[in-house]
């Protein structure tokens, strides 16, 4: 076991892929030169240079389609968009092309790719840069998404997603990447779909993913004072999902609370929590709490960001009100 | 040009006329259902630039792709029977008039997205200069597309890094029913775009097969030497409305009429053959006559092929390979 950040993780398996897949290439917004926005990639340019790590111009269709289009003949991009709110400059190329080209040609072409992205809000960066669309794209048959919260499942995650033959969104939390945490020495892969078990409980579960993952853990530190053991389940991915491990875990526990950072009004907690009632009613002690960030474009100011985000507090009281506990 | 090769244009012209004109019939009798493009007009452009192809290269296009699939050699049996929601189409039904492929053949799509497939072709060629390999791409938009960030995102991206890329516009006049006149701020200077990411580019009578045939060896040759890509605007006209839906309210008959009399590819390519003592009436008709055994095989094959159940479409949503 080494400890390490979670930037760290992500760089030591971008790294890996570069040194072991002749056709794995970088491609992306000042990824190069500059280092990475987030540092990921940093010294990746001096390492590999300019073939392997490609500095684009401010064209997100322009170049997720490039790789998209680059994967089709045998490369392997990994594509990394700014922030998940530039996304939406590609969202062509990722709902109406990536999604769609393996099932539209039934099966000729493939679009093994994967756009590393940043999601999520913390940072006060405000309304237009503090949104959290993983769970869109995990809406779209044809596309995988994974959200990792910790530096081994990043590796792991990122591992499998490299040796995988579908576009994956692999959506990275802009607070996270400082998280450490301890990374095996010898390889392994994190399995695509497979939420798990981060802490066991007997009185209730909390599903999150992401950054939520962080409020979880600090929810259930406080249900330890009231003597309630909760059971954090982390999602790792939102697209495939393997519902049947937290099927179990609403069957032990008989109490759910999921935390989603999107809004309130469709979000992909909601799925969730439809899945798990119409598969997990006679167990329910409980309605389902969903705790989402409130219907509001993220403030500015930090007292009022902390507000619009899922926090402890609230989700304490929501806790509260729908569970009785 | 010898007799043989006369022959092989005037085929490849007219298959696709005739093509066409079978699932225009076939759509109004309800065989075809969905949004149907027919490319009857515009054929000079397809057969004279596909031709000039190796199998190393690349095509990729737009949703009015019949012609493009036809002219690289894609099977009428398969086309026909995808139109028809047929599980023995080319991708079994599932994609429909829109959404032809064939990779063995490089045909890497038909795309639905006005521009989408645009910075797809960057990426194809970016993927091939990467590898080493030979080939170029060729992507056919139309004048619609310009107007799309995605045009001049792929446009730049191109010229940046070099890519062996034709931009092969298809200036049919009208995005849907919208004149490009009422579309573009300067209209009779589209492939004056190409100037400002520094690429050359050209226009030309796109209803002359030998014109479009020789512009485009042209660019391949430059293509080939200088490996930065080309953009040719090939001036054309569709016969037919947008879709088989198409109204056609916004465009004057006599305007149609004038360019079907005058600027025919296949009839102005059959007076050519005429003037040079290239191919005759009776060779005419049994280019025809060929053509005509073609569309009633690909008529059956489609009629004859099952219609595909849910396991299809639930098949190849993932590549779990």
């Amino acid at each position: 076991m080494t400890e390490m950040n979670l930037r760290d993780a992500l760089s030591k398996g971008l790294r890996e892929a570069l040194d072991t897949n002749e056709n794995v290439f970088l491609m992306g917004e000042d990824i190069g030169i500059y280092g990475g926005p987030y540092a990921v990639t940093k010294g990746l340019f001096e390492d590999y240079g300019s073939e392997k790590i490609i500095d684009t111009p401010i064209s997100e269709s322009g170049f997720v389609g490039a790789g998209i289009g680059s994967s089709m003949v045998g490369m392997k991009p990994i594509i990394e968009i700014m922030t998940i709110n530039f996304s939406l400059l590609a969202i062509d190329q990722i709902v109406n092309h990536a999604a769609k080209m393996h099932y539209m040609s039934d099966g000729q072409l493939s679009v093994p790719i994967i756009i590393r992205t940043v999601t999520g809000a913390g940072g006060r960066l405000a309304a237009t840069h503090s949104q959290s669309f993983e769970g869109w794209y995990a809406s779209v048959p044809g596309l995988i998404v994974v959200a990792p919260s910790n530096p081994s499942d990043a590796l792991g995650l990122l591992r499998a997603s490299i040796n995988d033959n579908n576009p994956i969104i692999f959506a990275e939390h802009s607070m996270l990447y400082g998280v450490t945490g301890d990374v095996p020495d010898q390889y392994y892969e994190t399995p695509i779909g497979l939420p798990k078990i981060i802490e066991e409980g007997n009185d209730l579960t909390i599903i999150a993913w992401s950054g939520m993952i962080p409020v979880a853990q600090e929810v259930s530190s406080k249900l330890k004072d009231k003597k309630l053991q909760t059971e954090i389940v982390d999602l790792r991915t939102l697209n495939p999902i393997d519902f049947e491990l937290i099927f179990n875990s609403v069957k032990k526990t008989n109490k759910v609370v999921i935390l989603d950072e999107y809004w309130e009004t469709g979000s992909f907690g909601a799925y969730i929590c439809s899945v798990i009632q119409e598969n997990c009613f006679d167990y329910l002690d409980a309605p389902i709490a969903v705790v989402n960030s409130l219907n509001i474009p993220m403030p500015y100011s930090a007292d009022l960001e902390d507000e619009v985000i899922p926090n402890t507090k609230r989700v304490l009281m929501k806790i509260d009100e729908l569970l009785g506990l | 040009m010898d007799k043989q090769l006369a022959k092989k244009y005037l085929l490849g012209m007219l298959k696709i006329r005739q093509f066409e004109e079978a699932c225009g019939r076939m759509y109004m009798q309800g065989k075809i259902k969905g949004f149907l493009h027919l490319y009857i007009g515009e054929e000079a452009i397809a057969v004279g630039s596909i031709s000039e192809l190796s199998e190393d290269d690349y095509i990729i296009t737009h949703y009015r792709d019949h012609g493009h699939a036809l002219a690289r050699g894609m099977d009428p049996n398969k086309i026909m029977a995808e139109l028809y929601g047929r599980v023995d189409g080319s991708s079994r039904g599932k994609a429909g008039s829109m959404h032809l492929f064939d990779s063995n053949l490089h045909f890497m799509g038909g795309h639905a997205i006005v521009g989408g497939h645009l910075p797809i072709a960057v990426g194809i060629a970016l993927g091939l200069k990467k590898q080493n390999k030979n080939g170029l791409v060729v992507a056919f938009f139309g004048d619609g597309a310009v107007n799309e960030g995605e045009f001049h995102e792929s446009m730049n991206l191109a010229a940046l890094w070099k890519l062996p890329i034709i931009f092969y516009l298809e200036n049919n006049q009208y995005g849907m029913g919208t004149h490009v006149k009422r579309s573009s701020a300067n209209p009779d200077m589209l492939y004056k775009f190409a100037d400002l990411y520094g690429m050359p580019s050209t226009k030309i009578d796109g209803m002359d097969v030998l014109t479009v045939r020789d512009s485009t060896r042209e660019a391949i040759d430059k293509i080939r030497k200088n490996n930065g890509p080309i953009l040719i605007e090939a001036m054309t006209y569709r016969f037919r409305g947008h879709s088989m839906a198409d109204p056609s309210a916004y465009r004057e008959n006599e305007e149609v009429q004038k360019w079907q009399k005058e600027k025919d590819p296949i009839e102005l390519f059959k007076q050519y053959c005429i003037s040079n003592d290239l191919l005759n009436e009776s060779d005419f008709k049994s280019v025809d006559d060929e053509v005509k055994e073609i569309i009633q095989e690909c008529l059956n094959f489609a009629e004859n092929s099952p219609l595909p159940d849910m396991s299809v479409a639930k098949d190849k949503i993932y590549n779990i390979n």
